[in-house]
């Protein structure tokens, strides 16, 4: 049996195995395998291969051919109007079930739908720019010694021109040097316009759609101004703006040299005019002695866009950046400046840049939302499961029917699936019309949302709802449709109506734990971010914040403010400030004591003399400032941790001593108490009040009034009179605080929606189950009760089982949030709440509650039956 | 059903088939198919007709016992049904009749 090594090709003995009829399969592979054999005696191995395979092929015949396969497709074709219908009729029988799988999947799948076309949005941006996927933005990483490196979307001019100028590969490419706002006069009126200096590749780069002019030189001339249509209806009405000029209130002139439409809302940066880049350029070479707009380290506001040829990878761009970047540190001691390419596509996935040019979502937002939706959606996918199988005890006999009359277990497969599919769907109609009700709450939950998303309902998100139905009505029938079709027919038929058949199912009780378990993680989060957000807002900051009135100045004059302002009886007080502290934003300096080598950042608020006894800040020495603020500022005031940074000493003995802030020497004349000038989850670090009067942007107004709508209408009264182009913008402190720490409030909305949804759609489907039980118990119960039990008895016996998935469920989830929120989210936090017993146990307690009463009704129901009634049938 | 009337090879493989008698499967028909017409018989075209003949009703198979030779699976032996053998018997009379009515000397030009 030497031949014995030598085989048939095996793909051909598969490919034979795959196509031909199994009666037919045994003799002609004997057929084929005899000549092979014949073959390698006459003609050698390699020919008896060949002529096998040719053979396998030639053999494909008609009459060879399996037709199984496709007629049992055909039969599942068939049937499917029998799946419908009978699936149809069950759900329309167990009226109690099919409401609570079709309400439950559709209470979470709009929730999910809203979170798919968030997604689906965020995707979509800036796909309208053509070849978008090889335009990228340079950005840039700032290191300060060996700090951490901070990471911008902006960069500097000059690494926008050495890239113009020296690398190669690029396509096109275009700088956005810093943003500006402008007065422009037509006739009597004003209208402000803001837009960015943008460079002549603008067009090059990107798809904004240039209703009238010249892409190439549009912005290619000093002084031409390109407006988008909207702007241009705003300042000329219907007439043609094209070739006008523009003149602002500073005196500058502009000729308009071209209308693009407005950027479409996919466009992660929008604007109401360009400015030729040339112009900017112009106007900073007009004192040379400056140069700091073009210097390697101002990397503060301009931005740049490079269209990569289709030949060139990122990859080599950016060791062309890399090499620039190095060679420009070099002269720099202590900062370190490395530029970067960023892809489109990634601009609004990455939020960790400061400096964002526009909008940006950022991926982890997505991700968690798409994570906290995936458990609601699993929660409801559980209690169809969980359902499905306790009902399949009554479809048992069902199954069993087809199966004798010839179903295989894939025909009972699809069928259950097909179930499945059918409540998904319905569900998803339903969904989509409560998606209608959820979408302007949450788009009303943050301005961000608002202003990122418009959540359009577009065809291809239909599409991916649907699929997204059918994908859910699979994962939720797979368990129950494989159970079922497990069955064994005899089996089936002679025991249908005995749990027997399923009394190995504990998976039903994990799917309860579960469901349970995530509901209570939600509650109990939603209760501690809901301490934590009050906790922030009833936070004592060190200063006073109530009845201030912030008002931003908008470039006005501050003395007409003061003086407008300071008519009005109600207004009590006026100071002036830089920013609105312990709302977020900050400014800082360089700060310097004794040791020249030492130095860091002194965050700082400028402010005028009547600015602090207006915010009552405790000072712990010295005095406040005196007088108007000093053309030559030198007399500051720090807070206790300025002095601990240097070891200054005990505030009266820091007083007279002098720091050094950006290279000026200032005499410290005051000390303040440690306020929270920054938002409470940071720590206090070191800060200053600096007399100075270049940075007042915003007017602090004391309000002291009964009739606050009327005092507000004076306000913006007198401000209009001042400033009749910008419109009034003002804010109470209190209110600007409560949105600096929305970010509490929305994950405290966000994640309470997600509870009262899981817990509800948990509690749909314990009422499911408890009906089941109490059912098939019935008879049970009634014999128990004819013996002389008593209904409170029974209703223990019937409730205990259930009350203890519960309990597990409790002990698995405290401890588990507990340790999420102490150790994972709260520890970033320099203010925190301390987790206490309510919030861990509220939750779980209204649980108990909403559980005991769901089982304890339905139990009790059966327990009052009368056994009479219940025994008679048999 | 496809008609009853015998096309020529089925002819001869029928004729093969009742041959060989309890011999009959696919490769031997070829073979001897092979060895009395002198003639190159495909496989494929001999298992065609057999499973057409089949479907006619003329023939009948049953399968063998497994042997080593053909790699462990069995054969597939066809036997001429009764059909079969009234639809021979009716296709030799036919013939016989008209060779009975051919003068002599027609045959002498061949």
């Amino acid at each position: 049996m030497s031949k014995k090594s030598i085989h048939p090709p095996r793909w051909a003995e598969r490919l034979l195995e795959w196509y031909c009829r199994p009666e037919l399969l045994e003799d002609l592979q004997g057929d084929l395998y005899e000549y092979f054999d014949r073959n390698i005696e006459n003609k050698g191995e390699k020919r008896a291969r060949l002529n096998y395979a040719i053979d396998v092929i030639k053999f494909f015949k008609p009459y060879t051919v399996k037709k199984l396969e496709i007629l049992d497709q055909l039969t599942q074709f068939i049937m499917f109007k029998n799946y419908f219908k009978t699936s149809v009729r069950s759900i329309a029988r167990n009226k109690l079930f099919s409401a609570i799988n079709v309400i439950g999947l559709s209470i979470s799948m709009s929730v999910c739908l809203l979170v798919i076309s968030i997604i689906s949005e965020t995707l979509s941006y800036d796909k309208f720019h053509s070849g978008y996927d090889r335009i990228h933005r340079v950005i840039t990483e700032y290191q300060f010694l060996r700090e951490d490196p901070s990471h911008f979307a902006s960069t500097s001019l000059l690494a926008g021109q050495r890239i113009q100028e020296e690398v190669p590969g690029i396509e096109a490419s275009v700088i956005f040097a810093s943003n500006y706002g402008k007065d422009i006069q037509i006739g009597d009126k004003v209208y402000p316009v803001s837009g960015r200096y943008a460079s002549e590749g603008f067009f090059d780069v990107f798809s904004f759609n240039l209703l009238q002019g010249n892409p190439e030189t549009a912005l290619k001339e000093p002084n031409s101004i390109v407006i988008t249509d909207e702007t241009a209806k705003r300042l000329f009405a219907e007439s043609n703006p094209m070739g006008k000029t523009l003149l602002t209130k500073s005196g500058d002139q502009y000729i308009v040299t071209g209308i693009v439409e407005k950027p479409p809302h996919q466009s992660h940066f929008t604007f109401q005019s360009l400015i030729s880049y040339a112009t900017y350029k112009a106007k900073q070479n007009e004192t040379p002695e400056e140069n700091y707009w073009i210097l390697w380290s101002n990397i503060w506001s301009n931005y740049v866009y490079v269209k990569l040829q289709e030949s060139t990878l990122p990859e080599q761009i950016d060791s062309r950046l890399q090499a620039i970047s190095d060679e420009e540190n070099e002269a720099s001691d202590r900062v370190k400046i490395t530029t970067s390419l960023q892809p489109l596509s990634n601009i609004m996935m990455r939020s960790d840049l400061s400096n964002n040019i526009g909008k940006s979502i950022g991926s982890e937002v997505l991700w968690v939302m798409a994570g906290l939706t995936f458990i609601v959606i699993l929660s409801a996918g559980f209690n169809y499961t969980n359902l499905s199988i306790a009902r399949s005890l009554r479809r048992a006999k069902e199954v069993g029917v087809r199966k004798v009359v010839g179903a295989t277990r894939s025909h009972i497969f699809s069928q259950f699936i097909v179930e499945a599919i059918i409540i998904s769907i319905s569900a998803l109609i339903l969904a989509f019309f409560l998606l209608q009700l959820i979408k302007p709450q949450f788009l009303s939950l943050l301005p961000e949302f608002a202003d990122s998303f418009l959540l359009k309902t577009e065809t291809s998100l239909v599409l991916y709802f649907i699929v997204f139905a059918i994908v859910i009505g699979v994962m939720a029938g797979a368990f129950p449709a494989i159970f079922l079709s497990k069955l064994n027919a005899a089996n089936a038929l002679k025991n249908a109506g005995s749990t027997r058949l399923f009394s190995k199912v504990n998976f039903r009780k994990v799917l309860l734990v579960i469901q349970f378990t995530l509901s209570l993680a939600f509650i109990i989060s939603a209760s501690i971010g809901y301490k934590q957000y009050k906790y922030a807002l009833a936070f004592d900051l060190g200063f006073k914040t109530e009845n201030v009135l912030n008002v931003r100045v908008q470039g006005n004059d501050v003395e007409m403010l003061e003086n407008a302002f300071s008519q009005i009886p109600e207004v009590t007080e006026i100071a002036k400030s830089t920013l609105v502290v312990s709302t977020g934003s900050t400014y800082g300096s360089n700060f310097k004591y004794e040791d020249p080598m030492d130095s860091t950042t002194l965050y700082y608020n400028g402010v005028d003399e009547n600015y602090i006894p207006l915010m009552k800040h405790e000072l712990l020495a010295g005095i406040n400032f005196e007088g108007e603020a000093p053309k030559e500022e030198n007399e500051i005031i720090l807070n206790e941790e300025a002095l601990r940074r240097f070891n200054i000493g005990t505030p009266q003995e820091a007083l007279d001593k002098y720091v050094e802030v950006n290279d000026d020497k200032m005499r410290i004349i005051g000390v303040v108490r440690d306020f929270h000038y920054g938002k409470i989850e940071d720590k206090v670090e070191a800060f200053g009040f600096r007399h100075y009067s270049a940075q007042y942007y915003i007017m602090n107004l004391k309000v002291r009034s009964t009739d606050l709508p009327s005092t507000m209408n004076k306000i913006e009264n007198a401000w209009n009179q001042v400033d009749d182009v910008h419109p009034f913008d003002a804010e109470f402190y209190d209110e600007r605080i409560e949105k600096a720490y929305s970010n509490f409030s929305v994950l405290f909305y966000i994640v309470g929606f997600l509870a009262f949804i899981t817990i509800s759609i948990a509690t749909m489907g314990l009422l499911g189950m408890s009906v089941y039980t109490a059912e098939t118990r019935l008879k049970e119960i009634s014999i128990r009760k004819v013996l002389g039990a008593t209904e409170g008895s029974l209703v223990k016996l019937l409730a205990r089982s259930f009350m203890w998935l519960l309990c597990i469920a409790a002990f698995i989830a405290i401890p588990l949030s507990y340790f999420v929120f102490d150790s994972i989210i709260l520890t970033d936090m320099a203010n925190r709440i301390s987790i206490g017993i309510v919030e861990l146990l509220s939750g779980v307690i209204l649980i108990f509650i909403i559980g005991f009463i769901t089982i304890g009704s339905q139990t009790w129901k059966a327990a009052k039956a009368n056994p009479a009634q219940t025994l008679r049938s048999e | 059903m496809k008609g009853t009337n015998l096309g020529e090879f089925e002819e001869i493989v029928l004729l093969t088939i009742a041959a060989l008698l309890n011999e009959a499967y696919s490769v031997a028909i070829c073979d001897e198919i092979e060895r009395v017409t002198e003639r190159q018989v495909k496989l494929s075209v001999v298992h065609a007709v057999l499973n057409r003949l089949d479907k006619k009703g003329f023939v009948k198979s049953h399968l063998g016992e497994p042997t080593q030779a053909r790699g462990g699976r069995r054969k597939r032996f066809f036997t001429v049904t009764h059909a079969g053998k009234v639809v021979l018997t009716k296709v030799k009379e036919q013939r016989d009749q008209l060779w009975s009515v051919i003068p002599e000397f027609n045959l002498k030009f061949i």
